[in-house]
């Protein structure tokens, strides 16, 4: 069983094993934040003064509309996927996923889905420019003609995170090493196995979403047009029950990194496993019974509007839950604060920061308020950004000398946190206060009281895009060469992972280990 | 063996994913539509009503207001006969809106129906309203579209005002469109 990868690009692209794929997915996420990114930059840019300088609103639109886009199904959930091909058939001990051919098929359709996306910026009538969230009329009887090939796109990203996620459940239900029980698996397998059911069953739903608007615009039907007795309003509970499911699609995965890497920077096992657990599952649940938290202001009845209340505070029971277990396995260990510690303390302290404005936007009379404004912005980045982008950084940190057999640069590695910290901080801050005092979301010039703190938020910005260029630095250099790591790499990290040899050979696990 | 346990695997949640796409494509716009029926959401009116002889409330007067308005590109001239009159609940009352087309094209219009408050949407019936049709109006023709309404007599005590508003949309392109598709149908068939 000794044969390795094959020579030359073939290899990648007629791989089944998880861990090319896992890889390709990651520098495939990468190249996407990068382009994402630089949109977000664009963004700023033209925000950094009030009027119009670089861009005209048009192309300002786009430029937000794409940003949320590729980060969202570009940058965050293949960054996931890639770290669950390359980790989870290793924290359980299988010698693969489950499914290796349908593993290759779903991350090779996804750069075409990007590219066609990406190229209806180059169309006549521009990219789509009705925000990520694709509200109905605006992104059917007022869209560009570019709609069509955003809708396509979706329907591929699509079926690629349904393919991912099938592949994921098989493997983790079925390819665990012998006593390798559920509970004894580690929190990132389970996280993700709660996160595949849930992709499962929401993408189709985005899949049903935009498959009605395709109707609507090009074969006369009227879900959502009210001239032909549809109703606008539909598309919103159909987006947003798949909506707020995706958003912890995005988010609990990052929960699993988080749980693995603070023990073992803390020397201490995980506080409360089980609890952990229970509260991914019920964050799972509530995800289903909240969408409408996103459209107060759409008009509701007072017990819908009540409820949709509740249940959303509700969840931040069982995430107090997670972050009070986070902190209980810091208290009194043994601490130290390598490059993947510093990502995941800075990650509980500042997703926390993001559920208390996700409470706070919780509260319906007071969103009504708050109602796409820039302190919405500032909720969602706080979460996202420092939730799943540092998150999975902290994860690519941890994990890199294990894939790549060679110890990455430590300084560089807290230099580029330290950038990112401060960078995300600045740029996301200021919003909050723009927000409460009334600037909206997504416009390209704005009222002259709003200007300090926007100028503020863009140097923000420029810092946090400069720091990705020394992890990209940092990422490039640990995989050509640098210091040997051990196989443990860390000071005795819990796992499977960390028993094969380092750099992880192509084959592991072909007979399972044994599981105590 | 784990090749089958895969395949058992995958087949469920196969299921699982095809469940949910009929479930968004061909579950949650009807219920959508019956929870808007039930609750009145959105100021949602019902269909067509049959008049059940009830007594009339003397006792009570309703305030019902008009409001009719275009969709954005719809070039039509569209008002109220009356802005606003005062009601028995009970009654069945005869109203029309005035429409014209100063256009020089023939046209296809719908008027969509919405009321506030939400909650009086269950107890205002139309026995009789341009809203259930389409209406023409050649370049130049105007119409007076008829309304015939009941206001239960069972509407909430809280409730003394009823705004109905009308907004005319352009469907002139989707009627053509339709009527294509028909044709192309019957040849098909023929």
């Amino acid at each position: 069983m000794a044969h390795g990868p094959k020579p030359g690009f073939t290899r990648w692209l007629y791989t089944t094993n998880h861990k090319d794929i896992g890889s390709m997915y990651l520098w495939f996420s990468f190249a996407m934040f990068l382009l994402g990114g630089c949109m977000a930059l664009v963004i700023r840019a033209e925000l950094f003064q009030p009027g119009l300088q670089i861009v005209q609103p048009e192309f300002f639109n786009q430029m937000t509309t794409m940003h949320g886009l590729i980060m969202v199904f570009g940058a965050v959930m293949p960054a996931f996927v890639g770290l669950a091909n390359w980790m989870i058939p290793m924290m359980i001990g299988a010698p693969d996923m489950a499914l290796p051919r349908m593993n290759n098929w779903s991350f090779w359709i996804l750069p075409f889905a990007f590219a066609m996306l990406a190229s209806t910026l180059f169309m006549e009538g521009g990219a789509p420019n009705f925000g990520w969230t694709f509200y109905a009329p605006l992104s059917t009887e007022y869209a560009p003609p570019s709609v069509t090939f955003f809708i396509f796109s979706i329907h591929i990203m699509g079926a690629s995170s349904i393919m991912g996620a099938i592949n994921i459940v098989a493997t983790i239900l079925n390819m665990r090493a012998p006593g390798m029980t559920l509970m004894k698996m580690p929190l990132f397998v389970w996280t993700w196995l709660i996160t595949a059911y849930l992709l499962i069953a929401v993408m189709p739903v985005l899949a049903g979403v935009v498959t009605m608007m395709l109707m609507d615009i090009h074969f006369g039907t009227s879900f959502f047009s009210a001239a032909g007795g549809g109703d606008p309003v539909l598309f919103q509970h159909v987006f947003w029950f798949f909506g707020h499911p995706e958003v912890y699609i995005m988010i609990l995965p990052a929960f699993g990194i988080v749980s693995a890497i603070i023990p073992t920077f803390a020397r201490k096992p995980l506080f409360g496993y089980s609890s952990m657990v229970y509260a991914t599952a019920s964050i799972a649940f509530l995800s289903f019974i909240v969408w409408a938290h996103h459209m107060f202001t759409v008009g509701m009845p007072i017990a819908g509007e009540l409820f949709f209340m509740y249940a959303t505070m509700l969840i931040a029971v069982p995430t107090g839950v997670k972050v009070f277990n986070w902190v209980t396995t810091m208290f009194r260990g043994s601490m130290t604060f390598e490059t993947p510690m510093l990502f995941a303390i800075a990650f509980v302290i500042l997703f926390t920061i993001g559920g208390f404005s996700g409470l706070m936007l919780a509260i319906a009379p007071a969103d009504f308020q708050y109602h796409d404004t820039y302190f919405v912005v500032a909720h969602f980045h706080y979460v996202l950004v420092p939730g799943a982008i540092f998150s999975i950084t902290a994860g690519v940190y941890y994990w890199l000398p294990k894939w790549t057999g060679h110890m990455y640069n430590e300084t560089m590695g807290k230099v580029h946190f330290w950038l990112a910290f401060i960078g995300l901080n600045v740029t996301f801050f200021p919003m909050h206060f723009v927000g409460l005092a009334g600037m909206p979301r997504r416009i390209p010039d704005y009222a002259l009281q709003f200007a300090d703190f926007n100028q503020i938020a863009s140097v923000g910005a420029f810092l946090f895009g400069a720091a990705q260029l020394v992890f990209l630095f940092n990422v490039v250099r640990t995989v050509r060469g640098g210091g040997k790591a051990t196989d443990e790499v860390w000071e005795n990290p819990q796992g499977l992972e960390w028993t094969v040899p380092s750099p992880a050979p192509y084959h592991t696990f072909s007979t399972p280990p044994a599981v105590r | 063996m784990a090749w089958s346990a895969n395949s058992k695997t995958t087949a469920r949640l196969l299921t699982l994913a095809v469940g949910m796409l009929g479930f968004a494509l061909f579950v949650m716009p009807p219920l959508y539509d019956a929870f808007c029926e039930v609750t009145g959401l959105n100021g949602k009116t019902g269909g067509r009503y049959e008049a059940v002889p009830a007594a009339v409330d003397r006792q009570r007067l309703v305030k019902v207001q008009f409001v009719a308005s275009n969709n954005e590109s719809m070039p039509w001239e569209f008002k109220p006969g009356v802005v606003e009159m005062r009601v028995h609940p009970g009654e069945a009352i005869d109203t029309v809106f005035h429409a014209r087309n100063p256009t020089g094209q023939d046209m296809v219009g719908q008027a969509i129906p919405s009321l506030a408050p939400s909650k009086a949407a269950a107890y205002f019936h139309k026995t009789e309203c341009f809203c259930f049709n389409q209406q023409t109006l050649n370049g130049g023709e105007s119409a007076e579209l008829a309304l015939r309404f009941i206001v239960d007599p069972d509407l909430p005590p809280s409730i003394n005002t009823i705004t109905l508003s009308y907004t005319l949309f352009d469907v002139t392109e989707r009627v053509a469109h339709q009527t294509d598709n028909k044709n192309t149908d019957s040849e098909r068939e023929g």
